[in-house]
């Protein structure tokens, strides 16, 4: 994923001053400390609430704020689908592996019904969430999903979320062979990155009418709508009339 | 423009962590782990300079550095 992110702002030729990654809890959320951008690491699920103060008093800076699929939708549920509805123009980045790794494999709103954890020794009965159709019910004006196996595919949305003006959200499906991988038999990280390759499709393809198990990929929607730090603005310069 | 012809593979040993991802997936079978579990290349002249080890490796351990040869071969 880090890799991914440095060849989309390579290519997007963005100076490091340019830049705030913002991260809260999680082994996905230490990806702040490995680049050298203007970084803030934050406290848990808050990430999103931290970069809309930095956004709101900076908006001419690009706001990435990379979460796990535990920070961003169990803890920090309402500051993402609030910021999604506000449509603020930062980039979300969701590493989905279905699991919180980093406290030792317990489940999380993505691990999905009938997956093992270190907390669902029987089988979890929990359903997940559809992180691409959360994202597009809630406003999201950018939602694309992508996994670590496809590449060039990352790189690519990604540069295309940053340029998006307004909340974009990236799904990268992500291999934890620690815990997730371990627990499900899903075998190392080479063998997840090969389900990824097998289980997944370009959206609207003839496999997916065929296998409609199969994961779509892609952008799933993209679209022009008023940004917030543009709106408040305007606001501001409405109450300021007649004042200086 | 012509193929680009490799120069060297630089591999950061202090990072590699022997995840094996770069080995199964390059396309010309160019990369092995050695008894350390750190990846070397082990037939470099298969190399096509595709990068795509470079390009999945999670710890940004390997650089496939290429010299773009002329479409006259020069």
């Amino acid at each position: 994923m880090l890799n991914s992110l440095l060849r989309a702002i390579e290519k997007l030729g963005l100076s490091k001053n340019e830049i705030v990654m913002v991260s809260g809890i999680g082994c996905s959320s230490r990806i702040s400390g490995y680049v050298d951008f203007h970084t803030l690491h934050t406290i848990h699920g808050r990430a999103l609430a931290f970069a809309t103060g930095v956004k709101l008093s900076r908006p001419e800076l690009n706001l990435i704020v990379p979460m796990g699929d535990g920070d961003a939708l169990a803890i920090g549920g309402n500051h993402f689908i609030h910021a999604a509805r506000r449509n603020i123009d930062i980039t979300a980045i969701v590493m989905n592996n279905r699991i919180y790794g980093m406290t030792g494999g317990q489940y999380s709103p993505l691990s999905g019904y009938g997956t093992l954890a270190t907390t669902a020794p029987y089988t979890n009965i929990d359903q997940d969430f559809d992180v691409v159709e959360l994202s597009i019910a809630s406003g999201a004006s950018f939602v694309a999903r992508t996994t670590t196996y496809h590449v060039q595919q990352m790189a690519d949305i990604i540069r295309k979320a940053i340029l998006h003006k307004g909340f974009s959200v990236v799904e990268i499906l992500s291999q934890c062979p620690t815990y997730f991988g371990r627990k499900n038999k899903a075998g190392n990280a080479v063998d997840m990155l090969e389900s990824y390759k097998t289980n997944t499709t370009s959206i609207g393809s003839k496999a997916k009418k065929e296998n409609p198990e199969l994961i779509e990929r892609g952008i799933f929607a993209q679209k022009e709508i008023p940004e917030y730090c543009n709106e408040y603005n305007k606001i501001i310069k409405k109450a300021m009339k007649g004042h200086s | 423009m012509g193929k680009p012809k490799l120069k060297e593979h630089i591999i950061n040993r202090e990072w590699c962590k022997g995840c094996g991802i770069c080995v199964h997936f390059c396309p010309k079978n160019v990369l092995e782990l050695d008894e350390e579990e750190k990846v070397f290349a082990h037939q470099k002249e298969n190399c096509i300079c595709c990068r795509l080890c470079e390009f999945r490796c999670p710890d940004l351990a390997i650089e496939v550095v290429c010299e773009e040869k002329t479409a006259r071969g020069k």
